[in-house]
């Protein structure tokens, strides 16, 4: 049993501890697991959050940060006020859990439709897009220096590693190819300044409750590149969930998020970030090729990663509103 | 000549014994999954239905944008290396109304319900 382990683990650093309780997994990937359990304590259970790599699991992918990166950038964004968990401790051998961290659980909600829709976060929603602004700010003015060691992307870059994912998956695609031709086309070359890119920040990744957003997750994709691709990806249509009129996660408009942003002392290129919600619309279409090839190639014939193969035609439609509008 | 009741019967009788008898049984991450199962079964039902008058306009759209004859496949392959030669692309006539009754075509199968195909038949197809 994992608590256990937890147990023995809380007990060396956390002052007080009497062991854990409730722990449950909440996701499983190919490589990493997140748990959920509380650390009994004298003064009331601590709500905790295990993100690892049991032993002997699969490498992570190869975009992926690495958990102790994502660690350490957690509590780099928690200690300069970014709305992030607290991480309380970073697993050793001596835990025997495999790799990874344990990080303060933080209440809210992250299924999207959830929080584009039920009345405990209508107050919050018109307010979203703005403080996403100020996020993403605080969030690229995280000192380089600092940061772990991460791999560099610019957008010339990406183009080719896409180009070479989509060719790889053999699947004739003619508005993938016209949505390279214009990436190409409109590489606007290196950023004047590169800094930490969160590279998967979007509605579904943050964690939001009545009062707005409480905590970013999801940091395994962050590079160093250019701060315009999380303004870009943030946008992506397919991150709206339907609420197709405002850009920002479904939340509200680009005017306001990059107002939050400018406001934080920040500059906007909206060029750039229009360039990169092209890239993040035909990234996504490319990742659900990815999904219909695991789904052919892989051990567990999973029903919904063939469905998500059938959505990469979402994005056809999306590359062709932002690409050839019509009647507009 | 294969007997009938046809594929698209058949696999309309299953998606509709799911879902009104089996959904009211099950509950948790299993009744998530019949969801899923019961999607793939109603596109399955579409595509049936759909494609091959669907396939037959696409074939006569690329042979005239192409010049070339072929299958369904073929002519796909034949297009996208042409626009990734940049032998073809917008400026060439008919490109991109295409490429959007193809798009459209094929939201009409995976995802009648999202919100930009919705949008976009709104628009007039």
């Amino acid at each position: 049993m994992i608590e256990t382990e937890l147990s023995r683990s809380v007990a060396r650093w956390c002052k007080g501890a009497t062991g854990v309780t409730g722990a449950a997994k909440l996701s499983g990937g190919a490589s990493q697991e997140t748990w959920r359990f509380d650390i009994m304590h004298p003064k009331g259970p601590i709500g905790a959050i295990l993100r690892r790599s049991p032993k002997g699991y699969g490498a992570a992918p190869t975009r992926a940060a690495g958990l102790a990166a994502e660690a350490q950038l957690m509590q780099l964004a928690f200690e300069a006020g970014v709305p992030s968990p607290r991480v309380m401790h970073v697993l050793t051998a001596e835990d025997d859990l495999g790799t990874g961290f344990i990080m303060q659980r933080v209440e809210g909600e992250t299924i999207a439709r959830k929080i584009l829709r039920d009345d405990t976060f209508a107050a919050a929603r018109p307010h979203l897009a703005r403080q996403i602004g100020g996020i993403l700010a605080g969030l690229h003015r995280l000192p380089l220096d600092k940061l772990p060691e991460l791999r560099s992307r610019n957008a010339t870059q990406e183009i080719s590693e896409f180009e070479r994912d989509y060719r790889s998956l053999n699947w004739p695609k003619p508005v993938f190819e016209l949505a390279l031709r214009w990436l190409r086309d409109h590489d606007p070359g290196p950023s004047v300044e590169t800094t930490l890119v969160h590279g998967d920040f979007r509605n579904g990744n943050l964690i939001i409750g009545a009062d707005g957003v409480r905590a970013v997750l999801d940091w395994e994709l962050a590079h160093l590149g250019d701060p315009m691709e999380d303004l870009g990806w943030v946008c992506v249509n397919s991150w709206r969930f339907g609420e197709i009129d405002k850009p920002v996660g479904g939340f509200g408009s680009r005017e306001d998020l990059f107002a939050g942003y400018e406001a934080a002392g920040r500059k906007v290129d909206a060029a750039r970030v229009k360039f990169w919600e092209v890239m993040g619309t035909l990234r996504w279409g490319i990742m659900c090729g990815g999904m219909m090839q695991r789904f052919r190639e892989g051990p567990e014939h999973s029903m919904e990663r063939a469905m998500i193969g059938r959505r990469a035609s979402e994005t056809e439609i999306d590359l062709l509103r932002l690409l050839v509008p019509r009647g507009s | 000549m294969q007997d009938e009741p046809t594929p698209v019967e058949l696999t309309k009788s299953v998606a509709d014994f799911l879902r009104s008898d089996i959904t009211p049984l099950i509950s948790g991450h299993q009744a998530f999954k019949l969801r899923v199962a019961i999607n793939i079964l109603d596109l399955v039902t579409r595509q049936l239905t759909q494609e091959a008058g669907s396939d037959a306009k696409e074939v006569e759209r690329l042979r005239t944008l192409l010049g070339i004859d072929g299958s369904v496949t073929e002519l796909n392959h034949a297009l996208a290396e042409r626009i990734a030669k940049g032998e073809v692309d917008l400026a060439t006539p008919g490109l991109a109304e295409h490429l959007w009754a193809t798009t459209m075509d094929k939201l009409a199968v995976d995802q009648p319900n999202y919100a930009s195909y919705k949008r976009e038949l709104g628009r007039g197809g």
